[in-house]
């Protein structure tokens, strides 16, 4: 860890690696075929699929321990084409293509960190992940206070999660609560290719089980990837749009759809400060606070079902400890409190930049 | 057009009958060499941990029913299916175990008092496998372990640690569960990927005939055994209350999985004579009769007659019981001994890296109780 604290100190506050300094290394990386190998830093060009693709790269290539597992992972390079070319340059016995049994992807994953192993798992969709949900919550989590602290337990559920991809059934949910309501696990969830890169990275150091969210509607759009600074830990939230008048939340592809609400708030006269969580568990209530103790308000966005959600512990929790910084109720956008619908409703389930700011007029209503 | 097969018998393997003479059915007589080749102080040894099992069973019901203990697990019966597959397993192997497996463990080394610390409610835990012959944690959510067994013979094969050639230092898993938990999908999975891999691993099923209070004819219509055929691994059952024959075929089978040769399966036919734990009553869901039936085919009462005949003398039994009594009587005094942990176990090892909820929550629980402290009257 001591190379990834190193960069976090070289730059602490500004974290952003503007367009404009990822054209001027005139370096883009997103149309190699391989991932970009160790030797090759500097800031490149590139999706989120790509970013995640040269993060697991690197981390086969950092520590020998260091496994894939999953379904469809290896030749066709995964159903996203996150892990493509891994199995090519790392063989088989590191990028493991699974039965076809999610329980027994993460059980044996157990099994195998005891060994010393730091196996990353895929699940391939955010629905299928609950075959494995007894080994994820009764034996994964609870490993190393069994063990007394003698066993940890470094393995990374990578899973792809969220709508606006307009399929089917099981393939578009939000499943993120399950998970950062179990102590012993860790969660987060990247926004942009930047954090995707080195947030993969930094799971798959941590001596804890991270389930590893990855919005799939966000895995094309690019975006620079610096390669040689992380910028900030890895459970660290942050501001990444500044304003003044409501501070707005949310994770993963939401972030996405906050900045899109903030641009159209900007132009009726509205600032917007928005803020992305980055991890889920435990949630950094720093910078959102301060945002709050500025602007009175909060909106918290996410497309999991709102009920006894995510959205609802930051509610509750800055309702606690910004209670006299508040000018209004904490208020809450979800998605319904409904199984995903069929896609051809998923715009009107889906929470929109519209969703978004009737919540901020709400807000400022008060 | 071919009848369509109906035969789901298996063959139950057996060295000792249940009268105690040596008379190895045939599916036996392969292994009778395994057992000639033991020396008379293992054959003792055998006897004395089956006769240790039983004495602590009565320790430990004992305990529980004093309030000294929440639970405690029961393996009267279950003794030569456990003595002699534990027996069968080399220093370097890792054992699995359920949590019924009491004498599995201290076979390997463990001290008991880690197992009634467990039932005591004072730890999630109880022992370090690494200090403890590699006898890994109790598993309470049934088969769970059948997968963490298979990912670490996953894990012996990426490391080079077995199939060397080497008998010595080849490593091998022996992951224990029973007939109930043979439903679970876990164990149809951890046979998946043990057949897919071709792990180094031995999965023992104690076909102790109850799943607390549910017969095995619930679970299946045919042996167990053929579970693991149906996977494509080599699979036998055997008569779980020969001690002789639990641990040759299983002595077998580890070889085996060193060699390279891959996973297989062994149902070990046996009878929980007392409740599934202490929380039970048995005598509301299976007759007298059969417990009778079983009774006549204690594993114990049998490997005594034939050691008997072979020229045991009663000397050793008197001292056997005694030390039996002595080990029991030490494991009950440790264990009265065992206090609460304190407040900071509840969060210590809930993460390996620092985690702002622990250190929180911990502050605040310190502060609360610190705050009666001086002022109560």
């Amino acid at each position: 860890m001591t190379g990834i604290d190193a960069r976090r100190q070289a730059q602490e506050s500004e974290v952003r690696v503007s367009e404009t300094t990822a054209a001027a290394s005139g370096s883009d990386a997103s149309t190699e075929a391989a991932a970009p190998a160790d030797a090759v830093r500097g800031v490149h060009t590139m999706s989120m699929a790509k970013a995640i693709n040269a993060g697991l790269a690197d981390a086969l290539r950092a520590d020998e321990k260091v496994l894939l597992m999953g379904e469809d992972i290896g030749p066709l390079g995964g159903v996203f084409r996150v892990t493509e070319g891994l199995s090519a340059e790392f063989g088989d016995k590191r990028v493991l293509d699974t039965p076809l049994a999610e329980s027994g992807i993460v059980g044996t994953a157990i099994g195998l960190a005891m060994r010393g192993y730091r196996p990353v798992c895929e699940i391939q969709f955010d629905g299928f992940i609950f075959p494995a949900f007894d080994q994820i919550t009764t034996q994964l989590a609870r490993q190393t206070l069994r063990h007394e602290g003698r066993v940890s337990m470094p393995i990374v559920i990578r899973v792809p999660y969220g709508g606006h991809i307009g399929s089917i059934e099981h393939h578009q949910e939000s499943p993120e609560a399950y998970f950062a309501h179990t102590p012993g696990l860790r969660v987060v969830s990247p926004s942009s290719p930047h954090d995707a890169y080195w947030m993969i990275r930094e799971s798959i150091e941590s001596r804890d089980p991270v389930l590893f969210l990855e919005p799939k509607s966000r895995y094309w759009p690019k975006g620079p990837v610096d390669l040689d600074h992380s910028g900030l830990p890895l459970h660290a939230s942050r501001v990444v749009r500044q304003g003044t008048d409501v501070t707005v939340v949310g994770h993963g592809a939401m972030v996405s759809t906050l900045l899109q609400a903030a641009d159209i708030a900007a132009e009726e006269g509205t600032s917007l400060e928005v803020v992305d969580l980055r991890s889920l568990s435990p949630i950094d209530y720093g910078p959102l606070l301060d945002s709050v103790h500025r602007t009175g308000r909060l909106v918290v966005a996410q497309e999991a079902y709102g009920n006894v959600s995510v959205g609802s512990e930051v509610a509750a929790t800055v309702a606690e400890r910004a209670f006299y910084s508040l000018e209004a109720p904490v208020l809450r956008v979800s998605g319904f409190d409904t199984p995903f619908p069929p896609a051809a409703l998923e715009t009107e389930y889906l929470p929109s930049p519209d969703r978004v700011l009737e919540a901020v007029d709400r807000a400022l209503a008060y | 057009m071919a009848a369509r097969e109906r035969d789901f018998t298996a063959p139950t393997v057996q060295l000792l009958t249940p009268e105690g003479r040596l008379q190895p059915t045939p599916e036996a007589e392969p292994y009778l060499p395994l057992v000639e080749a033991l020396d008379d102080a293992t054959l003792q040894r055998f006897y004395r941990d089956m006769a240790v099992s039983r004495r602590l069973d009565l320790t430990g019901a004992n305990l529980q029913r004093q309030g000294q203990l929440a639970l405690w697990v029961p393996s009267h019966g279950q003794e030569a299916a456990q003595v002699g597959s534990a027996h069968a397993a080399r220093p370097q192997d890792h054992l699995f175990p359920s949590y019924r497996e009491h004498i599995v463990g201290m076979i390997r080394g463990l001290d008991p008092v880690g197992i009634l610390a467990l039932l005591r409610g004072v730890t999630q835990g109880g022992w370090n496998p690494d200090e403890s012959g590699n006898f890994h944690l109790y598993t309470l959510v049934l088969a769970s372990q059948t997968l963490h067994a298979t990912g670490y013979a996953m894990g012996l094969q990426f490391d080079g640690a077995t199939a060397t050639g080497d008998p010595e230092s080849d490593a091998a898993v022996l992951v224990y569960y029973g007939d109930g938990s043979t439903s679970q999908g876990d164990a149809s999975e951890a046979l998946v990927f043990a057949a897919s891999y071709q792990t180094p691993q031995v999965f023992f099923v104690q076909n102790n005939q109850w799943a607390i209070s549910v017969p095995v004819a619930r679970q299946s219509r045919t042996p167990l055994s053929l579970r693991g055929a149906g996977f494509g691994m080599p699979s036998v059952r055997i008569d779980g209350n020969d001690v002789l024959v639990s641990y040759a075929v299983t002595r077998q089978s580890l070889e085996e999985a060193r060699a390279g040769e891959g996973p297989s399966f062994i149902e070990a036919l046996t009878y929980r004579m007392g409740a599934h734990t202490t929380a039970d009553d048995p005598t509301k869901y299976r007759t007298d009769d059969e417990v009778a039936y079983w009774a006549e085919r204690d594993p114990i009462i049998r490997y005594r007659t034939w050691l008997e005949s072979r020229g045991a003398s009663a000397a050793f039994f008197d001292e056997v019981e005694q030390e039996a009594a002595d080990l029991s009587a030490d494991v009950r005094r440790r264990t009265l001994e065992l206090e609460a942990p304190t407040r900071e176990t509840i969060f210590a090892h809930v993460y390996s890296e620092p985690h702002p909820l622990m250190t929180e929550q911990l502050a605040w629980l310190d502060a609360f109780e610190t705050s009666f402290e001086g002022g109560e009257a």
